[in-house]
């Protein structure tokens, strides 16, 4: 198992504004959006720095994404900032008409998602939001996995053209891939070369992962774990070729079950090549208040339930 | 008549008629809102609007419209093409499978002239809140100008971007209501009144004018007056009173014609009472 180690944790929200900051440096299209949240996105900076590009648009996220889509005839690229629950849920029909089905170059930049959020409750932990997402044509769904990860993915899709939902957290997470890493979208991530089973993990799940690949390569399995920061699209030829070395598949999201990361693997395997697979996942339902590590544990997205999924998957396999 | 609210007049004949046969064509579409709308958008598309038919997305330096009550599209088609957007045998697609004429404007099938999709109500204002700005961030001085359903008002959103614009002083906006007082359901009185619309946008922060929809010259004159209100600090709001289904006397005065498509008999009927202008297509 590849070693990983982490010298500080940081919150991925900070990487977004980290990222913000910078695309904003690098081109003066960059213009920002934000309902009511700038302190919790990480948006001051921006807003600091480039007070003409920032638009304060109050608790008003429907008019927020209309703006936004509005905003790139002539030329902007609006980066849209609130939690995950009022980026998606709240305003799914402007994001599909005005942003999605209208071709707008529109990111839509979501905190707070899923559960570890913590003690708000389950009126503001969506679940829910890699779904919707993804099933809207054209849209990119992106959900990196650490501080610098999440800071590099923010540059990239200033760059990249067309509508983009980029998903990242409150919580502090350890900070363990490159500074100067290049972001590639729809490009998975090798964390580690292994035999036994693929991980596939997203976001704060992937780390997690890698504790997980520590301790069953002390236990003699060889987990290879991949991070598919990029659910849409979807490296399928990275999947592809992990699941014919390995034959099993264990899927890790802090997403519902249903709709997310998990079923986009299965999607791709039962049409190319049909595998055993385990979710780590939370099981259809909604979440609560809690820390966040209370609530990843008591929702099943533990770095044992990872250990657990694994073990399961691979008697699945032996017997197969 | 002066001679240009003549010219627009005879070109207001022939898009009613345009609407009368697109709809009839396909037997679906909305052809009330669209009649009674056509006088606005002729008056905006051929005096108006600063504009070029060689379209281009961005539309920098130039005015641009956003129909947010895109069911009344026959219109909206039938004046693009009219003004020369694109050729007007297009017409005859509307609503056909593989055309570019979706029954609510898209800009999925690249049609010149459309900027956003429009259909589900409520979004466009905060679309040309969003463009004027852009507008305003790239020092161009040209306007926005959208069009909304009275109707449409009871949707959320657009109070949200009511009480957006004039706080921003997005004074580089017209967006006109079109004051017709009718729904699917009924009349606006009965589904869900709006209440005194004036005092509501004047208590939002907006400029409100008010103009005579169906009265070509007052459309000039409201548009005219609307243009000399901006870049004052509030963005301009015209109420425009029209009549749905104007032009075809067995249309107006009822919702009925909202979202239903002549017969065979009442094209005939309805194309005896308007003038063939420009050919039609």
């Amino acid at each position: 198992m590849k070693k990983y180690t982490y010298t500080e944790k940081k919150d991925t929200r900070s990487g977004f504004g980290a990222g913000l900051l910078e695309a904003g440096k690098q081109n003066e299209n960059v213009v920002a959006l934000c309902a009511d949240l700038t302190g919790s996105l990480k948006m001051d900076a921006f807003q600091k720095e480039f007070p003409d590009r920032f638009f304060q648009v109050g608790i008003a996220e429907a008019n927020m994404i209309g703006i936004a889509a509005g905003l790139t005839i002539g030329g902007k690229i609006p980066f849209t900032g609130t939690f995950a629950n009022f980026s998606t849920g709240r305003v799914y029909d402007q994001i599909r008409q005005s942003v999605a089905y209208s071709d707008k170059n529109v990111k839509i930049c979501a905190s707070h998602a899923g559960l570890t959020l913590g003690e708000d409750g389950a009126t503001h932990q969506i679940l829910e939001d890699i779904g919707l997402m993804k099933m809207l044509p054209g849209m990119t769904v992106i959900n990196p996995c650490d501080y610098n990860q999440t800071k590099a993915a923010t540059i990239a899709i200033a760059k990249h053209e067309g509508p983009v939902y980029l998903r990242f957290g409150r919580p502090s997470v350890p900070v363990f891939t490159d500074a100067d890493q290049k972001f590639e979208i729809g490009k998975a991530w090798m964390v580690n070369e292994g035999k036994d089973v693929s991980i596939f993990a997203t976001g704060h799940l992937v780390w997690k992962a890698i504790e997980a690949g520590e301790k069953l390569a002390e236990i003699g399995i060889d987990a290879e774990i991949i991070n598919i920061h990029t659910i849409k699209p979807l490296d399928a030829q990275a999947i592809l070729q992990s699941v014919a070395k390995t034959g099993c598949v264990v899927s890790a999201e802090e997403h519902n079950r249903l709709g997310g990361l998990g079923d986009s693997i299965a999607q791709v395997l039962a049409q190319n090549l049909p595998t055993p697979q385990e979710y780590v996942a939370v099981n259809d339902s909604f979440g609560e208040s809690g820390t966040p590590d209370q609530l990843m544990e008591k929702y099943g997205l533990s770095t044992e339930a990872i250990i657990a999924a694994v073990q399961k998957v691979l008697a699945r396999k032996t017997a197969k | 008549m002066a001679t240009d609210t003549l010219r627009l007049t005879q070109i207001a004949s022939q898009v009613r008629r345009d609407i009368l046969r697109m709809v009839h064509a396909c037997q679906s579409g909305h052809p009330g809102g669209s009649l009674g709308c056509a006088d606005f958008l002729v008056a905006l598309y051929f005096d108006t609007l600063k504009h070029h038919t060689n379209f281009s997305m961005d539309g920098k330096n130039e005015d641009l419209f956003f129909l947010s009550n895109g069911h009344i599209s026959p219109v909206f088609y039938s004046v693009l093409a009219r003004s020369g957007y694109f050729d007007v045998k297009e017409l005859a697609t509307f609503r056909k499978l593989n055309t570019r004429l979706q029954g609510h404007p898209t800009t999925h099938e690249h049609l010149p002239g459309v900027r956003v999709a429009s259909g589900s109500l409520g979004q466009g204002l905060s679309v040309a809140i969003g463009a004027a700005l852009t507008k305003k961030l790239n020092k161009d001085a040209s306007l926005v100008y959208c069009l909304h359903g009275d109707g449409e008002l009871q949707e959320g959103q657009i109070w949200e971007a009511a009480m957006y614009a004039p706080y921003h002083k997005v004074d580089n906006l017209i967006a006109t209501i079109d004051v017709n007082g009718q729904q699917i359901d009924g009349s606006t009185e009965q589904v869900l009144s709006l209440g005194n619309l004036r005092a509501k946008w004047e208590a939002f922060g907006w400029e409100v004018l008010s103009m005579d929809g169906n009265n070509m010259a007052d459309v000039q004159r409201g548009l005219a007056e609307a243009k000399s209100k901006t870049g004052k600090g509030k963005p301009v709001l015209i109420l425009m009173k029209t009549e749905m289904g104007n032009g075809v006397d067995f249309m107006m005065y009822s919702h009925k014609w909202h979202g239903i498509a002549p017969s065979d008999e009442q094209l005939a009927a309805a194309l005896g009472q308007l003038e063939e202008t420009l050919g039609d297509y």
